[in-house]
């Protein structure tokens, strides 16, 4: 049994990670592997190739009328897009005063931004100001019956713009009306908790586009006559309604998350029911439920384009409406109206569903501690 | 745990607090009365507008218009429907097409779920990036620029019947859709049936004589491929013994259009696919989160006692994840069966696109129309929660 006298050899080394070794352990470790690995590079090969072809390589990028677009083989028509960017964005809002919308746009990233910022201070401040003074300057800036502003009707508003204001609206509107329900759902008075369980399921029952037809043609009948509310402004309620039932739901899973200590320990030190709710249970269920709540906020983003189908043009309905544009009839039109509508959508929606992976992550790691 | 006013123990006993404002049940009794008192002078308040609103614009109400005839046709009706038919008619056809749609669409959507959610955590390198994809692509588009995508900018701008594309022989598809061969049943095709029925039963019985041999005595029947090869076999006697008395019909090309087959119209094929691409990223979604959840060491517990891999997941794997699965793919299921009224956006003739649209133009009953809609959806969403909770509590925990 001759003990080797390894003292001159160099330390082992673990067989290094080249690609082909990697290839070689993810790829093609077994029979049926390589042949997965084989009828998925195929399927890639025949969607991928196509796919980048008309969006970059044969699309065509520069000029400003269809003629442009109109060469055999020609892929994604840009000028299209181009030439319709400021409806696609600001609907039919009067060019002169688009200012009023951009002002408004950024005033928001500049209240939305700090919020979602883990660790910066002043975020209790920063919320009351994104749920009741922002709102407020927003509908002043954009509708303008203040005076020195003019006054824009709904029905000139349209694409990203209504998107965006459907979107944000229902968060902003759904937020407290979801802390309410919930903790009604959870209240021991049992007429309370009936009617508020009554709500949320109805709400949640029914599909949102049943909500709109509700919102655009039988809420008028139950308004006393000479009260019209605009049709936005209508269907602004609906989707509020709609989407609070489905806030109140995530709120509930946060509130279910806090143990009864909590709640025991405040009431035992004197706080009313309120005062135990606002300070203590509520900050730590909202924050445990931040990912819910963006992940609400990403359906209702994607569920504002059905506005579309009670007459309000948002992003989808402005790219659909331009698309009849008998300046702008294409072969490959639509295919580049909806890959383009698709983009701007999935962007938003990514970016928000990685924000919540994110915060998901660090609530996890703050937990552990 | 419960939270709120009246829970302190003092009061709930009764006597010691004096009746006044500072009884956490007085308090409570007050707070509810005046919510409810509340929520009826609304009601009240709005069913006096309507009735007013309704009066003055001569706008009769009650159901009586769903015997009136609708005069309007319908581009896909499963049962008998003409111009001539009532309202109420009219009604039963969008229903049905609203059901063949969701049905379809759940039954697809799981399935590509599934298979997409374990591609997803599959080693293969390729394949799981492949999944993951698809999820991060589908789930982050609105469902409704899905159903436009493939309507507007695939479908409808295909070639017509003359040059069809044909993806496989007796399939065809073209701007007027997509043409299936579809099955014949001649008059001797009953013993088919019988057979069929014999099988199944047959198994049933058979797999559960098997599971008793097995409690009792330990011996293993393997009854699941006895019950396939009878499943396969019976019918297919049955088929040739009687002469093959049914056959495909393949569509042929008449002058403009095809004679025969079965077609489905673009419309139809737009719903379903987008319904089924979008819904199952979600459900993939919630697969993969099911089968993570199901720890290492069971796996493991389970290979060392000496189950096979297909055995383990079947007996150890699944039935754990199932537990996680069920309850959000209940919500996926009802989301699908919600996400169907966008029909009424390409025109597929469902519920909300005949009755909430068509009907409720053409009648101005508003409120029927709406409520009787909103109706059939909370119905649907009720049955499928009953059925899936039902589901659910017999794959749920047992814990004794």
């Amino acid at each position: 049994m001759g003990m080797e006298d390894i003292t001159g050899r160099p330390a082992p080394r673990s067989k290094r990670l080249t690609p082909l070794v990697w290839a070689q352990r993810n790829l093609f470790s077994s029979v049926s592997n390589t042949i997965l690995t084989l009828v998925s590079a195929y399927l890639l090969w025949l969607t991928i190739p196509p796919v980048l072809d008309f969006t970059i390589f044969s699309a065509v990028w520069t000029g400003t009328t269809r003629e442009a677009c109109l060469a055999p083989g020609a892929g994604m028509c840009w000028p299209f897009i181009w030439a319709n960017i400021d409806q696609f964005i600001y609907g039919r809002y009067p060019p002169e005063e688009i200012w009023r919308v951009n002002l408004t746009f950024a005033l928001g990233a500049a209240v939305i931004i700090p919020m979602l910022i883990p660790g910066l201070p002043a975020r209790r401040l920063n919320l009351v100001f994104l749920l009741i003074v922002y709102p407020l300057v927003a509908i002043v800036l954009l509708a303008g019956d203040r005076p020195g502003l003019r006054p824009v009707p709904t029905s000139e508003w349209g694409g990203l713009l209504v998107t965006l204001v459907v979107a944000v609206t229902g968060i902003v509107a759904s937020l407290p009306l979801g802390v309410l329900l919930a903790l009604g759902r959870r209240s021991n008075m049992p007429a309370i908790r009936m009617l508020c369980i009554i709500f949320i399921e109805f709400w949640r029952g029914v599909p949102l586009i049943t909500v709109l037809f509700m919102a655009s043609v039988m809420l008028p009948l139950f308004l006393p006559e000479g009260m019209n509310p605009d049709n936005l402004l209508r269907v602004l309620v609906g989707v509020a309604l709609f989407s609070s039932a489905y806030m109140a739901e995530v709120i509930r899973g946060g509130l279910q998350a806090i143990p009864a200590g909590q709640y025991e320990a405040a009431r035992a030190l004197g706080l009313t029911y309120w005062q135990a709710m606002g300070q203590v249970v509520l900050p730590q269920a909202l924050r445990h439920v931040i990912p819910g709540i963006v992940n609400t906020f990403i359906g209702l983003f994607k569920d504002t384009t059905l506005v579309l189908i009670v007459g309000i043009f948002d992003l989808l309905g402005q790219v659909r409406a331009q698309l009849s544009d008998p300046n702008w009839t294409l072969p490959q039109g639509a295919l580049t109206g909806y890959i383009f509508a698709a983009l701007v959508f999935w962007a938003f929606c990514f970016g928000m569903s990685r924000y919540s992976t994110f915060m998901e992550r660090r609530l996890d790691t703050t937990r552990e501690r | 745990m419960s939270m709120g006013e009246g829970q302190n123990r003092r009061g709930r006993q009764g006597g010691k607090v004096p009746l006044g404002w500072n009884n956490p049940r007085v308090r409570s009794f007050v707070y509810q009365a005046a919510v409810l008192g509340t929520v009826i002078a609304l009601v009240w308040f709005f069913t006096a507008t309507a009735q007013e609103n309704l009066s003055r614009l001569n706008i009769s109400s009650g159901f009586g218009f769903l015997d009136t005839t609708a005069g309007f046709g319908i581009i896909q009706t499963l049962i008998p429907y003409t111009e001539q038919s009532s309202y109420g008619r009219a009604f039963l056809v969008g229903l049905l097409n609203t059901l063949v749609v969701a049905v379809i669409g759940i039954v697809l959507s799981v399935m590509l779920g599934f298979l997409i959610g374990v591609m997803r955590l599959s080693r293969n390198w390729l394949v799981a990036k492949i999944a993951a994809g698809y999820v991060e692509i589908m789930r982050n588009i609105p469902l409704l620029l899905h159903l436009f995508f493939w309507y507007f900018a695939v479908l409808r701008p295909l070639p017509g019947p003359a040059e069809s594309l044909s993806p496989l022989p007796g399939v065809f598809l073209n701007n007027r859709g997509l043409i299936l061969p579809e099955p014949v049943f001649g008059p001797a095709s009953t013993a088919f049936f019988v057979a069929i029925a014999i099988a199944l039963v047959g198994s049933v019985f058979l797999i559960r004589w098997a599971r008793k041999q097995q409690v009792e005595t330990g011996q293993l029947f393997p009854a699941w491929r006895v019950s396939a090869a009878m499943l396969i076999l019976l019918p297919g006697l049955a088929w040739l013994v009687t002469g093959a008395p049914f056959e495909l019909s393949f569509a042929e090309h008449a002058e403009f259009d095809f004679a025969g087959g079965m077609r489905l119209l673009p419309e139809f094929v737009a719903l379903v696919l987008g319904l089924t691409l979008y819904t199952a990223g979600f459900i993939a979604e919630i697969v993969r989160a099911g089968i993570l959840s199901v720890s290492k060491g069971q796996r493991e517990a389970a290979a060392a006692l000496g189950l096979k891999d297909s055995t383990v997941l079947r007996l150890v794997v699944i039935p754990q994840a199932l537990r996680l699965i069920i309850p959000p793919l209940t919500s996926q299921i009802l989301n699908l069966t919600k996400n169907s009224s966008l029909a009424v956006a390409i025109a597929y003739p469902d519920l909300v696109a005949v009755f909430a649209g068509t009907v409720l133009n053409q009648t101005g009953q508003a409120i029927e129309v709406i409520a009787l809609t909103m109706a059939v959806y909370l119905t649907l969403s009720l049955i499928t929660s009953l059925l899936m909770n039902w589901y659910n509590a017999r794959v749920a925990l047992k814990e004794r």
